[in-house]
């Protein structure tokens, strides 16, 4: 009893220590890819690893004490949802787990009292509202193709999940640029509107603070990327290659979206998210309760 | 890792005529790519590292350049891009310009023209980085990175400012002369003319 417990305890800190780097070399990647299509050179690979290490070389001007307490546990909860999903444990906890993490990174935000701040808090909301339930939905799908909530079952089943959930994987494929955020733009903590709102979420935060930012935006890369590759995995060792497989093309696929629309506003992603939810998710979600009568 | 390998920056226009944020911007677009030594150009004093600045500092928004400095955590470097950050350009007599950036913040490059160009702007921004890493081997052992502390007060703008205030405050008072001079006269005439 003792040994499984040490032997998922090592599990989950590898994957804890492993989604950091996989998180900052996806990330660099996009970077560079994006900089290819646009025809330029584009920053080093490694770029995301010496951008972290510069910031954790800054003076840090702290606004309030509150703020990096929030941010640190905005990144603990980070880590909680991945870990608990590599546990093999129930994906509906995850997905709460990662909720509260983003909520903490808005009060980090509205704690600043500053106008900038606030404004992106509250638009940072705004975006959770539209990309949460989407996330709901991959639970509830993955438990209506599996009969259950549990990963450790998910991961067992004969068939990948999407066979029976592709609308729902539709509806997560519109979600992921909002997570990853991508796109809206003007939204607050694009990565690619470098100064919508000044910068967002993280207008008042600077120095090492802001690295612990940085890092769980790697987290949530890495959280992302196992959530796609959830509705590939069944019984079959193969499936992990193409799990994994499934996981880039879907980042490529994301990075090249992002270039061809670059300027999506947040009344759009509105009407399109809720749109794709109740359609494609409800939709599929409907069509599987009916026939497993 | 060295901090000059994710340098990003600030840019803010002075009293530009835009001609040299023009070619800022044109230094990111793909012919020139700045963002292949990792920068990034950033709108938040607090995340950046340089102060792109161009254009001359006039009486308003000498406090905002100072401010903006003074945001940005340690170490950072300043480079003054175009020939009025350098030292006024050639709206150095205007009456409203102080003169170059340095009359208010401490300056580490300067990068003349008019506009620079995107390569000269590269180059300066280059010779920065290495500015900037000696600044934060400075911090590392302990030490300020600048080796004579700024303050707003001792800018040389600050004698700058000292006549300019004097300038207006004798014109205040002229002009307060001339219309005491010419209400006397009016109450005269009138005064004069009843009796």
């Amino acid at each position: 009893m003792a040994s499984i417990v040490l032997k998922l305890a090592m599990a989950v800190i590898s994957i804890l220590l492993l989604g950091p780097l996989v998180g900052g070399l996806l990330s660099g990647t996009d970077r560079f890819l994006s900089a290819r299509m646009q025809r330029r050179q584009g920053p080093p690979v490694l770029q995301p690893f010496y951008d972290i290490s510069k910031f954790f070389q800054k003076k840090a001007y702290i606004v309030n004490g509150l703020q990096h307490f929030l941010v640190v546990g905005h990144l603990l909860f980070l880590m909680l949802s991945i870990g608990i999903i590599y546990a093999g444990q129930d994906i509906l906890l995850s997905v709460f787990s990662l909720t509260l993490a983003e909520m903490m990174l808005c009060l980090a935000a509205f704690s600043a009292s500053a106008p900038y701040s606030n404004m992106s808090a509250q638009r940072e909301m705004l975006q959770m509202a539209c990309a949460e339930p989407i996330l709901l939905l991959l639970c509830i799908g993955l438990y209506l193709s599996s009969g259950s909530f549990l990963v450790k079952d998910i991961i067992r089943c004969d068939l990948p999940a999407i066979v029976k959930t592709p609308g729902i994987f539709f509806a997560f494929l519109i979600a992921l640029p909002i997570e990853l955020r991508k796109s809206p733009f003007d939204v607050s903590t694009s990565h690619h509107a470098h100064q919508e709102m000044v910068k967002g979420v993280t207008t008042d935060i600077s120095g090492s603070v802001l690295g612990i930012v940085e890092l769980s935006e790697w987290y949530e890369l890495f959280l992302m990327v196992t959530l796609t590759g959830l509705f590939f995995i069944c019984s079959n060792p193969v499936s992990l290659v193409y799990a994994i497989l499934a996981a880039l093309i879907v980042l490529f696929g994301l990075t090249l979206c992002d270039n061809v629309f670059p300027r999506v506003r947040w009344e759009r992603m509105l009407a399109f998210t809720w749109g794709t939810t109740l359609v494609a998710g409800g939709g599929n979600m409907l069509i599987l309760m009916l026939l497993d009568k | 890792m060295k901090i000059s390998k994710s340098p990003w920056v600030l840019h803010y226009d002075g009293s530009s005529c835009n001609g040299c944020d023009i070619e800022v911007l044109a230094s990111t677009t793909p012919r020139y790519d700045l963002e292949r030594f990792g920068i990034i150009n950033t709108g938040d004093p607090k995340h950046a590292d340089v102060f792109l600045i161009t254009g001359g500092v006039n009486f308003q928004n000498r406090m905002v350049v100072q401010q903006l400095y003074s945001q940005m955590p340690d170490p950072k470097v300043v480079v003054a891009v175009g020939i009025c950050a350098c030292d006024g350009g050639v709206f150095k007599e205007c009456y409203n310009i102080m003169g170059g950036v340095d009359k208010v913040i401490p300056v580490d490059v300067y990068v003349p023209g008019c506009a620079a160009r995107p390569e000269s702007i590269i180059d300066g921004v280059v010779k920065a980085l290495a500015i900037l890493d000696h600044k934060r081997d400075r911090m590392k052992q302990g030490l300020p990175p600048e080796e004579k502390e700024w303050s707003p007060k001792n800018g040389e703008g600050a004698e700058a400012m000292q006549q300019q205030e004097e300038r207006i405050q004798a014109q205040i008072q002229a002009s307060d002369a001339a219309r005491a001079a010419m209400r006397k006269e009016q109450e005269e005439e009138l005064h004069g003319g009843h009796e």
